[in-house]
């Protein structure tokens, strides 16, 4: 009783590559649909599936990191084709992706930003100076790699990291969820 | 700019307020004036409202700290006239222990760079409405763009999970500043590389033998 999805070719977590083999699991799928009106999937998969398909990243630019960011946004490489809306609000977003230089003054606001984010959250560092200081690591008044303040996923290095490094370094972040396939955090 | 008009202003500037001022000089095209604290707010309101000289722009007001100087800091105006297209320095020497009066009574402007000065350098300005610090973060101690400053501050900062919230504790580099050299040793640098302390002696011994 509709159960027949279960007994796929396909048990790995991973996509299944564009081609024959996708067509197959599409149509099995869609007659499925069709001859019962239902259809059943796992459930962890099937919500990790929503969550790389819609991570809403927080705007947090802090520096020229930022301009990239931006890059990513707009329509050259367009994030939205990955699910992926820029929002204003903290507690509407599932990523943070930190980009630029995080100072003394903006680490206390900084981290309640992250407290505000429902879980599951994750955090994108972006290029060298929230990785670990880069240029301002010896100065008096910047936070040396936002790790000190919040717990980060992924690292993308680069000053700044060109708008295909935040692309790949966001394209990690989906992997990561995907091979983690937790429900919970 | 206009190097006779600036030489013009010096003229007019050095007999109409003489006292008030040191020998107004024209380098590189540019007016540089010195003046002694007491005498500054006479001067800057001079500059402003005279008919000939009209500098009714405040551009900046910036410190400089010259450590080995017995009055320490120096506090630079750059006035604009918009009306004749030209721009002079105004310099103040100040001591460490010493006060500026403030400008806003004459530019509204002057509010902020003070701040900043006053942050930056600890330089204290009189008469100022608001004298906060304006940059640096809440509850930060020093003034930063002092040369006996260190690079690095006195703290660092971190997320501690039990407090929930951010802590500040003593700075503690895993690796030390390195400053580079990066001339050549074929162009003459001098430097001893670390080892090579005895080499020239040893080097000059078997010349002599």
């Amino acid at each position: 009783m509709g159960l027949s999805n279960n007994n796929v070719s396909n048990t790995s977590s991973a996509p299944i590559p564009r081609g024959e083999a996708q067509n197959a699991e599409l149509k099995v799928v869609t007659d499925q649909l069709g001859d019962k009106g239902f259809v059943v999937a796992k459930l962890d998969r099937l919500i990790n599936w929503a969550r790389t398909g819609s991570l809403w990243p927080m705007s947090f630019g802090l520096a020229c990191c930022g301009v990239e960011f931006m890059q990513v946004i707009a329509a050259r490489y367009d994030i939205d084709r990955l699910g992926m809306v820029p929002r204003a609000s903290p507690r509407q977003s599932d990523v943070m992706i930190v980009a630029g230089t995080l100072c003394n003054k903006m680490a206390p606001a900084f981290r309640k930003v992250y407290d505000q984010m429902p879980e599951p959250r994750y955090v994108i560092s972006m290029g060298s100076c929230a990785n670990g200081g880069g240029y301002y690591h010896y100065s008096y008044s910047v936070v040396r790699g936002c790790d000190r303040v919040v717990p980060v996923d992924v690292y993308v290095p680069g000053c700044p990291p060109t708008a295909e490094a935040l692309l790949y370094g966001i394209m990690q972040l989906q992997r990561k969820i995907r091979r983690t396939g937790t429900i919970a955090r | 700019m206009d190097q006779q008009a600036l030489t013009e202003i010096a003229r007019h500037l050095d007999s109409a307020l003489g006292d008030y001022i040191q020998s107004p000089e024209v380098l590189h095209g540019e007016l540089t004036v010195r003046a002694p604290v007491e005498s500054l707010e006479r001067v800057i309101k001079f500059l402003r409202d005279d008919s000939s000289c009209r500098f009714e722009m405040l551009i900046d007001i910036c410190g400089v700290d010259y450590p080995e100087r017995s009055t320490r800091f120096e506090v630079v105006y750059h006035l604009l006239s918009v009306s004749n297209n030209l721009r002079i320095r105004l310099k103040v020497a100040v001591d460490e222990e010493g006060a500026v009066p403030s400008m806003t009574a004459l530019f509204n402007t002057a509010g902020w760079f003070e701040r900043e000065v006053w942050d930056l350098y600890g330089i204290y300005f009189t008469n100022h409405p608001d004298l906060r610090r304006l940059l640096t973060d809440y509850g930060f101690e020093g003034h930063p763009l002092r040369k006996d400053f260190p690079l690095t501050g006195y703290v660092e900062l971190r997320y501690d999970d039990e407090q929930k919230r951010v802590v500040y504790e003593p700075v503690k580099l895993t690796q030390d500043f390195r400053s580079f050299d990066f001339m050549s040793p074929w162009e003459g640098a001098e430097y001893i590389l670390p080892g090579d302390e005895k080499a020239e002696d040893a080097g000059r011994k078997g010349e002599g033998s």
